[in-house]
């Protein structure tokens, strides 16, 4: 009796046909798509193995990376701003923010920089202050000139942002949602300004909720850049790669050697997002850990 | 009115839309009296509390803690709301103790406690942590003080919040259902930490269905029902011969 409880359980494994099977074919199908790809002439791998550490496509993919990594910086900040006012008990702050979170959502991103890219056209200045009260020629207020060269990729950021900070919003939101009202009821009762409980006791409970889709979301934005030819700002991977493959009228190669960097930041920021989400867990993990004991 | 008065409530109403919860509610408790508020569920009880401490606004009525009227300011026999700064400060003097503890599950139980003293009081932090442990020890839980909520029974937890609340050095305690939540056998637990701080000479309003606590600590005990107070006075004396019907019909119930 002792013995056959302490041993530990010798049994045939259960088998798998099927798997082996269906693993012994795709990777049938994927060998013979390579093995033809790399003899396929439409493919021009020499292009490719040329051009993808170009300098020039090395250039653009940085500037990919930091319209990317601004952009987000600002969206995630903007987004919190807009979902925390979204539960203001202002009125004024929660109708602006679900009036920004209308018109930037409801509207293509790709229109949206279209119209940045011709703000000079529509507006020549702008002006922050009262409008439409002077007192001869002092108004109240500043007035900032839009040059005809403002910079593109200052524009193209602009875009990027204020779109992804109406999407960072609802996800904020989903985030604040989420952590039970009786949190804010207790720090309430304690004393604590509402600002004081958002900032720390509702926010930091809704960063495990936020921090997840916010991965999504940044590399989701990193492919969302091939967008800004709409500026038209035309440093950016996949603009270049499309510049340079008009000069040697062969598009193919340049457009895997767009892909192969876009792949590699992906991936990249994949890992990142594995280990920050890990590390977060570990920090907050009391509430999983016991659910699992 | 009386300088020896914690509380005192004047024909409170409180409405959610149509909905009248609260229909004219008086009472008083004095300085460093218990006082048990009892009634079906629904009766507006936690209502009440919420009032109290501001946590809802009364649509007509006269609410003074400490002499301080709750919510408002009166100037010129006019009435001003409160800032919400100021709002606050009225909140820090009343504790308040809730049914699901409502404890900060990303924060150990000493930093739970000391989160008051931190955030609203600007408390050095040193000073605030061996207050904390003070506290925590007090309601016997010196040993638990970097335990997350989740890894506390609910007994232990409710004391946590318990001494949370007493962080903010209160005059007014206001607990409501704090043993509902509970397993039967840690409901004893928590109950002696409220009775260790009833003899402290706390004043206290405790909504409980819990008659032997009642009976033994408190100093008064009221019977509500649809928005009104139905029957109060001494607890012995109540829960032997209650007045009035309701009163009877109630309590043959959760005796
Ligand atoms: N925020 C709210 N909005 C609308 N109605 C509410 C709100 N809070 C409470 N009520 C209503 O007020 C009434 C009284 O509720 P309250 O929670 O005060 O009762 P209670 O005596 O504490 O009951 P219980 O013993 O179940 O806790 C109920 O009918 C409830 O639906
Ligand atoms: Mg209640």
């Amino acid at each position: 009796m002792a013995r056959s409880t302490k041993s530990t359980i010798q049994a045939v494994p259960l088998r798998h046909p099927f798997r082996w099977a269906a693993a012994f074919y795709f990777v049938l199908i994927g060998v013979a798509f390579i093995v033809d790809a790399l003899h396929r002439s439409a493919y021009d791998w020499k292009a490719f193995y040329k051009y993808v550490f170009d300098v020039r496509v090395f250039k653009a993919a940085g500037v990919t990376l930091s319209l990317t990594a601004i952009s987000m910086f600002i969206a995630i900040i903007w987004g919190v701003a807009l979902a925390v006012m979204r539960r203001s008990p202002n009125p004024v702050f929660r109708q602006v923010s679900w009036f920004f979170i209308w018109v930037f959502r409801g509207t293509p991103v790709y229109v949206q920089l279209v119209f940045w890219g011709l703000l000079s056209t529509i507006y020549h200045s702008f002006f922050i202050g009262i409008p439409d009260i002077h007192f001869g020629h002092f108004y109240l207020g500043v007035h900032f000139p839009i040059s005809q060269t403002a910079s593109l990729y200052w524009l193209a950021i602009i875009g990027l942002s204020l779109n992804e900070a109406a999407y960072m919003a609802e996800i904020v939101r989903a985030g604040l949602l989420s952590v039970d009202e009786g949190q804010e009821e207790a720090a309430t009762s304690l004393g604590m300004s509402w600002w004081t409980t958002m900032r720390f006791i509702v926010i930091p409970q809704a960063m495990r909720i936020i921090i997840p889709p916010t991965g999504n979301e940044i590399i989701s934005m990193l492919k969302t850049t091939s967008l800004v030819t709409a500026v038209p700002l035309i440093t950016d991977l996949y603009a270049r790669t499309r510049n340079i493959s008009d000069e040697i009228y062969n598009p193919i190669p340049l457009l895997m050697v767009a892909c192969a960097w876009y792949l590699f930041f992906t991936t990249v920021l994949m890992f990142v997002q594995y280990f920050v989400e890990k590390r977060f867990a570990r920090g907050h993990s009391p509430l999983l850990r016991v659910s699992h004991e | 009115m009386s300088e020896s008065l914690m509380v005192s409530a004047v024909d409170i109403h409180k409405s959610f839309g149509t909905n009248e919860v609260l229909k004219g509610i008086t009472l008083e408790v004095k300085r460093g009296e218990v006082m048990c508020l009892v009634g079906p569920s629904g009766s507006g009880k936690s209502t009440f509390l919420r009032c109290i401490n501001h946590l809802e606004r009364i649509n007509s009525g006269r609410l003074m803690v400490d002499n301080q009227l709750i919510g408002y300011r009166e100037s010129n026999g006019k009435l001003h709301e409160l800032k919400p700064s100021e709002a606050a400060a009225q909140r820090v003097g009343i504790g308040m103790v809730f049914q699901k503890f409502n404890l900060f599950p990303h924060l150990t139980a000493l930093d739970n406690v000391i989160s008051g003293m931190i955030r609203v009081q600007k408390i050095d932090r040193t000073i605030a942590i061996a207050e904390g442990t003070e506290l925590l020890r007090r309601v016997g839980l010196a040993d638990k003080l970097e335990h997350y909520p989740a890894h506390l029974s609910g007994g232990q937890q409710q004391r946590v919040a318990i001494a949370r609340s007493l962080a903010m050095k209160p005059k007014l305690m206001l607990f409501d259902e704090p043993t509902s939540a509970l397993d039967p056998e840690l409901v004893g637990e928590v109950l002696d930490a409220m009775k260790q701080l009833a003899q402290s000479g706390m004043t206290m309003i405790v909504v409980t269905h819990e008659m032997g606590f009642a009976r033994e600590v408190a100093d008064s005990l009221v019977f509500m029902d649809g928005g009104v107070v139905v029957e109060s006075g001494d607890p012995e004396e109540v829960l032997r011969s209650p007045k009035h019907e309701r009163t009877r019909a109630f309590l043959s119930k959760v005796l």
